[in-house]
């Protein structure tokens, strides 16, 4: 579990977290999205203990960040943005050295280090030089490295960054299986589609506050607007809109299909449809419009820059 | 979980059975985490031809090469009946043989600090339970080891070489001893400066840069315990020893201060930011609100002497220590005076001349001033690169002087009432600004060894600085004008009168 309440991290006289105050369960992924600089780094340097909040607290597995740092760390995966692999050691030394901080013992520090690696495609390389290795081998093995004592946070930048697709595909199952594992997860990622994919809630950060922070549904229906249908139907739409303008609101109509929005589709799509074979239009699909995480991160970036969505998305984390 | 042996080191504060084994334990814990890092770097290091190859060259082959000139240089001497030049020339080889494979420890000890940072490989370590003080402990016995192994083994050869060959000399235990120990304490202290260096840069370019801070005083060092050597002084390298434990135990202490997680992260470019810098700098000097005189005087002023208590206690103590000091000199028969012989006459007559040489009244005052004022500043920059240590002995200098002349009086039987009569007017004033000017300046050079929590080494010695300025324009100035204004005009009518004149 992770835990923050107004916490702010202060450079000099530039303040580069501002009062975040986020709870993430145990089994949960959280994606910290936000433009570069926007403090995603700070907010994991302080949940790992490597930064002292400058003011509020946090919590990360039962353990305060500013009183309990080692606590803190022995308890924290991090794949840090910079891997920085020891390049001229073997990628077994490499592992056992980190094994041996966190005390694991002898033997286990061993099979647990060549399983990881045997899970992520590694198994062929576990004695070669970390120098040899490719970006996405050696990113693979920096998370083999946050997962090697077992913690149950893990903090991940950019998890999949420099990996080829078969190798992202293989880190994002791993990061399921983790979630199913009951353990505390959280993201930094610019990768939206990975975000969307791998996440239970997202929270968007600029300029050191979270300016939106909730499920993606939640998100996406508080930006967008109520989830958009489209009706498709055979033959032409002609005077269909008219019909349905009681029940839904039509944003647009073409040959044989038309767009609505609709704040309840659970109720109104089936009185819909009725409708429409009362009066002998045949539907062939009524679907909801994909609305993806881009379209929402955008809005709220763009809008704060703006200053139109901040104030109204900081009374709703409050 | 595998949290065996996380705990932070802590000192002892209840000295009882249980809680010393505890601590002991705990220490031993931090021991071990800290060479978990140390084993690897050492490993990372010889792995590294750029290392390892002159660690091999300064091994083996420096030290044969120095055995081969010692020989050759010895008869050659011995062929001009100067022999001694050739015995005294020996030790001081022996001590360059084991000089030149520690000046390694200072570029390793770059490389693991500074060099990790810049490559980015520090932040998944200072992410491990490790803290800080284990992380310091577990670089700099890294930074250490290699190189002194290779010091060790290089005077080995050497000896060995000069004990088996022509010569069949070997060193007395004791100078064996001072230079296995001088350069333990060189290797110390130049590795504890690197990493001070590492912790206020980005780049090992940068720290290379500012590593002559280090290479130049160790060379000025070398040359003058070749000295020392050659006029075989060899006591006088147990001072060196002495000095140089002292420096490293200092810059240890800063160094494990600084090296933090916070510090080692917060900071992301070589650039003097000197708007930053005068921000502060002027921000703690002339305070907040309003500024009216008075008001900065009573609130900014007096705040920041309210500040200089522990600074001042340890001044007083030292002007103690060097009246002390002074007045020991003084029972030595080779430093008598024969205050006795002179009549008050000769006193009288004596004091004249010099005030009147001085040019008398009040001409005296901007003398005095100045006098004053430039042995306080000597003080003050000595401070700063001394860790405050110089504020503190050159202040003990006058009192030392004072000690021995009231000794004088002391033991020649004569009234010491001439010299208090001298001393004592402008003193009372004088003597206390001396103290409060030489407490700021220690406060501006120890800051840096241990600044405030939640403040830079930088921010720190800022903030110290504007208060050093502000007492000593606020406090000492004012008090040693009066001083000099009561030594020009007031003493020197006091001791007329104690003389009778």
């Amino acid at each position: 579990m992770i835990e923050t309440e107004g916490l702010t991290k202060d450079f000099g006289d530039f303040r580069a977290v501002d009062g975040l105050t986020i709870k993430v369960e145990p089994g949960t992924v959280l994606a910290l999205l936000g433009p570069n600089g926007a403090g995603k780094t700070t907010t994991v340097r302080m949940l790992t203990s490597i930064l002292r909040p400058t003011a509020g607290r946090a919590t990360v597995a039962g353990y305060d960040v500013t009183t309990q740092p080692v606590e803190v760390r022995a308890h924290v995966g991090v794949l840090t943005e910079h891997h920085g692999l020891y390049l001229r050691m073997r990628a077994l030394d490499y592992l056992d050295f980190f094994g041996r901080i966190y005390h694991i013992p002898d033997e286990l520090r061993r099979r647990r280090a060549v399983e990881l690696m045997h899970r992520f495609g590694l198994g062929d390389s576990v004695n070669r030089r970390l120098g040899e290795y490719s970006k996405g081998m050696r990113q693979k093995l920096a998370l083999v490295r946050a997962l090697l004592h077992d913690p149950p946070v893990l903090l991940l930048d950019e998890p999949t960054s420099a990996m080829d697709p078969g190798s992202a595909r293989q880190v994002r199952d791993a990061i399921q299986e983790l979630r199913r594992d009951e353990r505390t997860i959280i993201i930094t990622t610019h990768n939206l589609v990975e975000a969307q994919e791998l996440s239970d809630e997202i929270a968007i950060i600029s300029h050191g506050r979270i300016i939106a922070h909730g499920t993606f549904r939640e998100l996406s229906e508080r930006l967008l607007g109520p989830p958009l249908m489209e009706l498709r139907v055979r033959g032409q739409v002609n005077g269909v809109a008219q019909e349905l303008s009681d029940l839904v609101e039509v944003v647009s109509e073409d040959t044989d299909r038309i767009r609505y929005v609709t704040v309840e589709p659970e109720r109104v799509n089936p009185l819909v449809i009725r409708r429409l074979i009362g009066l002998g239009v045949d539907v062939v699909t009524l679907s909801e419009v994909p609305q993806s995480l881009e379209d929402v991160y955008l809005r709220v970036v763009e809008g704060d820059e703006k200053g139109e969505v901040a104030g109204e998305f900081e009374r709703e984390v409050a | 979980m595998w949290l065996r042996g996380m705990r932070k080191v802590r000192l002892p504060v209840n000295l009882n059975v249980k809680s010393l084994r505890s601590s002991l334990q705990s220490a031993r814990a931090s021991l071990g985490n800290a060479l978990i890092v140390t084993r690897r770097e050492v490993s990372d290091s010889l792995r590294d031809w750029r290392i390892l190859s002159p660690i091999i060259i300064m091994t083996l082959i420096f030290p044969a090469l120095a055995q081969l000139a010692a020989d050759k240089f010895m008869a050659f001497v011995q062929g001009h009946g100067a022999r001694l030049i050739g015995e005294r020339t020996i030790p001081f080889l022996l001590m360059v043989v084991g000089f030149f494979p520690i000046s390694i420890s200072m570029v390793i000890a770059l490389e693991t600090f500074v060099g990790e940072k810049e490559r980015r490989s520090l932040e998944p370590l200072l992410a491990t339970p490790l803290t800080n003080t284990e992380l310091y402990i577990g670089k700099t016995l890294a930074a250490m080891i290699p190189p002194l192994v290779a010091s060790y083994s290089g005077m080995a050869v050497y000896l060995v070489g000069l004990r088996f060959g022509e010569l069949r000399w070997w060193p007395g235990t004791e100078l064996l001893v001072q230079i296995v120990l001088l350069t333990t304490a060189q290797a110390l202290v130049m590795v504890s400066a690197a990493v001070v260096i590492s912790s206020q840069t980005t780049s090992v370019r940068a720290a290379n840069l500012l590593a002559s801070f280090i290479v130049v005083p160790a060379a000025l060092l070398v040359q003058l315990e070749s000295v020392i050597m050659f006029f075989a002084a060899y006591d006088a390298l147990w001072s060196i020893f002495v000095g140089l434990l002292v420096a490293a135990v200092l810059l240890v202490r800063m160094g494990a201060h600084i090296f933090n997680r916070e510090e080692l992260l917060g900071r992301e470019l070589d650039v003097i930011n000197v708007a930053w810098a005068w921000e502060i700098f002027w921000g703690h000097f002339r305070g907040e609100g309003r500024f009216d005189l008075w008001g900065w005087w009573r609130r900014e002023v007096l705040g920041a002497a309210g500040k200089l208590w522990k600074p001042a206690i340890a001044i007083v103590l030292c002007l103690i220590a060097g009246f002390g000091v002074g007045w020991s000199y003084a029972q030595d028969p080779a430093f008598h005076i024969p205050l006795d012989e002179m009549d008050t006459d000769t006193w009288l007559d004596n004091f004249v001349m010099v005030y009147e040489l001085a040019g008398g009244g009040s001409s005296l005052i901007p003398l005095i001033i100045w006098q004053n004022l430039r042995v306080l500043l000597v003080g003050l920059v000595l401070a700063v690169f001394t860790f405050g240590v110089g504020a503190a002995v050159i202040v003990m200098a006058p009192l030392m002087i004072l000690g021995f002349i009231l000794a004088q009086f002391v033991n020649t039987g004569v009234s010491p009432v001439i010299f208090l009569a001298a001393v004592l007017p402008h003193s009372v004033i004088e003597i206390p600004a001396a103290v409060i000017a030489s407490a700021a300046a220690l406060r501006l050079g120890a800051v840096l060894i241990r600044p405030p929590r939640g403040q830079t080494v930088g921010e720190a010695w800022l903030v110290a600085l504007a208060e050093t300025l502000q007492v000593w324009i606020g406090l000492v100035l004012p008090m040693l004008m009066v001083s000099a204004m009561i030594e020009a005009w007031i003493t020197p009518r006091v001791v007329m009168i104690a003389l009778g004149g």
